[in-house]
């Protein structure tokens, strides 16, 4: 039970970061891998605040900020210096493998015994039951610690993703997701479709900065390496996301994305607990994106074939 | 009123590959006119209209629309006084985004979009309601993926939302010409529809000398980047006589016209 709970927070967290390259990636059609950078960010601001002194709430929002700014740094770089968008991407995120270090001024912070966001639903949760170390979940015992987690980031989630929902249905949304569609139409009707990437990148790199602060508060730990292979993880779900909701519009699209995070989280908890090697686990994800990404097309592919043999023959 | 004076563009400069795309172009349209302008491939009737567009940066020379000079305006700030329908079916519109969508963005072109509700029920209303005057039906389909459509029933709405809001220029990039027949009459015969009853300014390229003749109330006729003849007024209504039209339709048939063979025809004939 500890590892679907864990797996459930998990993925609720990296959801925020899955809204984050969904955005990027299915909305700006911009292939954005900041976003390795970018959650290393948002995690090692909010872990140094954290020990600081900083309230987490205000520790998270600096998290989400530190995103927003490197997604803006990729988006300059793209729309003012004419940088290939991936290239734009690398820099910024091979900078800020120093950056990083330089704000944590090691390569990992712990955060053991401190205050964390989950730990005023913590402290509710320990009233409402008379101080046990343990609630009943469905029929499960689950400390008190896991269950409030899983409590407040379900709240974050949900939140932020209504928000992302709402936004998408103002003026200002529906034009940014016509500017990955069709950034000529978008100039036509009068938006500056360079300033819609970097708006675009900003908000989806807040997101995954976002993502980063809640998972090191989470883990207990900001660890310089944390960010490594993230972009192909969010990739993955977004993917898983899609072949369970297949509507597009904004809100389903959202959902999809959170229920792929989630599932592709459960997934990995499964394939580790049957002895994946978790050193295989970034080839296995590579791997599994690149078929999701083939197979259809090839599946058509050879479909399309057969039946032209049959027409033929 | 567009006015444009000495309107310069030579594409890849100082190469091998040099293209004087446009030498020296002065043009006048009135307020209320429609222009259409005719030439052979590489004629730069193109790079006109996307100058005045905006897609790149004129050598020299001004382009004024009314009494402002939007010369330096960057292409997303022309759509407050530009409207716009492509050559391509596909290029007007988001095609995985919804009729009702689409049209939406059109409602606020050129205008500052905040993060008010885009699709409120008055609004869905409003282009329910207006979208029903093309008579094909979307007004039942408002949220359906645009991208479900056919090429002319896209392109019929692609010019229903440049006009959306009363342009002070609309702009026509050979709009019909990727249509099927049937399709690229309609969107002609709704294309003069709106410009009359709006009384709307508009340059149109067209391929199509019939077109030429039919639609606009003047014709330009370019070749080599420069305008080699103008037919308006009353030159322009007997070019419409209908033995002229058989004569052009006859050298039309030849698909790629000679730019001398149009001259001398254009000479000849009015």
């Amino acid at each position: 039970m500890t590892l679907v709970i864990g797996a459930f927070t998990i993925g609720l967290i990296l959801s925020l970061l899955s809204m984050g390259v969904w955005i990027s990636f299915r909305i700006l059609r911009y292939c954005d891998i900041t976003v390795d950078g970018s959650i290393t960010l948002g995690a090692s601001v909010t872990a140094v605040m954290i020990i600081n002194g900083w309230s987490p709430w205000s520790a998270t929002i600096a998290g989400t900020l530190a995103g927003g700014a490197a997604g803006f740094a990729t988006g300059m770089l793209h729309t003012k210096f004419r940088i290939q968008e991936l290239l734009a991407g690398i820099l910024v995120m091979t900078a800020l493998y120093s950056v990083n270090l330089r704000v944590m001024g090691k390569s990992n912070v712990p955060l053991i015994n401190v205050e964390n966001i989950s730990s005023p639903v913590g402290r509710m949760l320990n009233r409402g039951t008379g101080g046990a170390d343990s609630i009943n979940l469905l029929g499960w015992a689950v400390p008190i610690q896991d269950a409030s987690m899983l409590i407040t980031v379900l709240i974050i989630t949900v939140i932020v993703a209504l928000f992302i929902r709402r936004f998408l249905l103002t003026h200002l949304g529906t034009a940014m997701r016509a500017t990955g569609e069709n950034p000529q139409m978008v100039r036509a009707q009068g938006v500056n479709n360079q300033t819609m990437i970097v708006f675009g990148l900003v908000f989806a790199n807040a997101l995954v900065g976002m993502s980063g602060a809640l998972l090191a508060q989470y883990q207990g730990f900001a660890d310089v390496q944390m960010g490594i292979g993230m972009i192909v993880w969010g990739l993955a779900s977004i993917i898983i996301g899609e072949a369970l909701v297949s509507k597009c519009t904004p809100g389903f699209a959202l959902c999809g994305a959170i229920m792929g995070t989630i599932l592709f989280r459960l997934l990995v908890a499964i394939a580790l607990r049957w002895g994946l090697n978790p050193n295989d686990l970034k080839l296995v994800t590579a791997v599994f994106v690149f078929a999701a990404l083939v197979l259809p097309g090839g599946i058509k592919y050879f479909i399309g074939k057969y039946s032209k043999e049959k027409l033929n023959g | 009123m567009v006015s444009i004076r000495d309107l310069t563009k030579t594409f890849f400069p100082k190469t091998p590959n040099e293209v004087k795309a446009l030498r020296g172009i002065d043009l006048d349209i009135p307020e209320g006119c429609f222009a259409a302008i005719i030439g052979t491939n590489g004629s730069g009737k193109s790079t006109l209209l996307n100058a005045v567009a905006g897609t790149f940066k004129p050598d020299q020379g001004n382009i004024l629309i009314g009494r402002q000079d939007i010369t330096n305006w960057a292409e997303y700030r022309r759509a407050s006084l530009i409207g716009r329908v492509f050559q391509n079916p596909f290029a007007g519109t988001a095609a995985e985004m919804t009729i009702a969508e689409n049209v939406v963005m059109a409602m606020r072109r050129g205008c500052r979009r905040g993060l008010g509700l885009a699709l409120r029920r008055s609004v869905r209303h409003e282009i329910a309601e207006r979208i029903s005057s093309l008579k094909m039906g979307l007004e039942d389909r408002l949220d359906n993926p645009i991208g479900t459509l056919s090429g002319g029933q896209r392109q019929a709405l692609t010019l229903l939302m440049a006009t959306w809001l009363r342009p002070s220029l609309l702009l026509l990039d050979e709009h019909t010409a990727a249509l099927d027949p049937k399709s690229a009459a309609q969107v002609a015969e709704l294309t003069l529809e709106i410009i009359r009853r709006e009384k709307l300014t508009a340059l149109m390229v067209t391929h199509s000398m019939q077109q030429a003749v039919q639609l606009p109330e003047h014709i330009i006729m370019m070749h080599k980047g420069e305008i080699v003849r103008q037919f308006g007024g009353q030159e322009k209504a007997r070019v419409r006589v209908s033995d002229l039209l058989a004569a052009f339709d006859h050298v039309r048939r030849q698909e790629q016209l000679d730019p001398a063979v149009s001259e001398i025809l254009g000479s000849q004939y009015v």
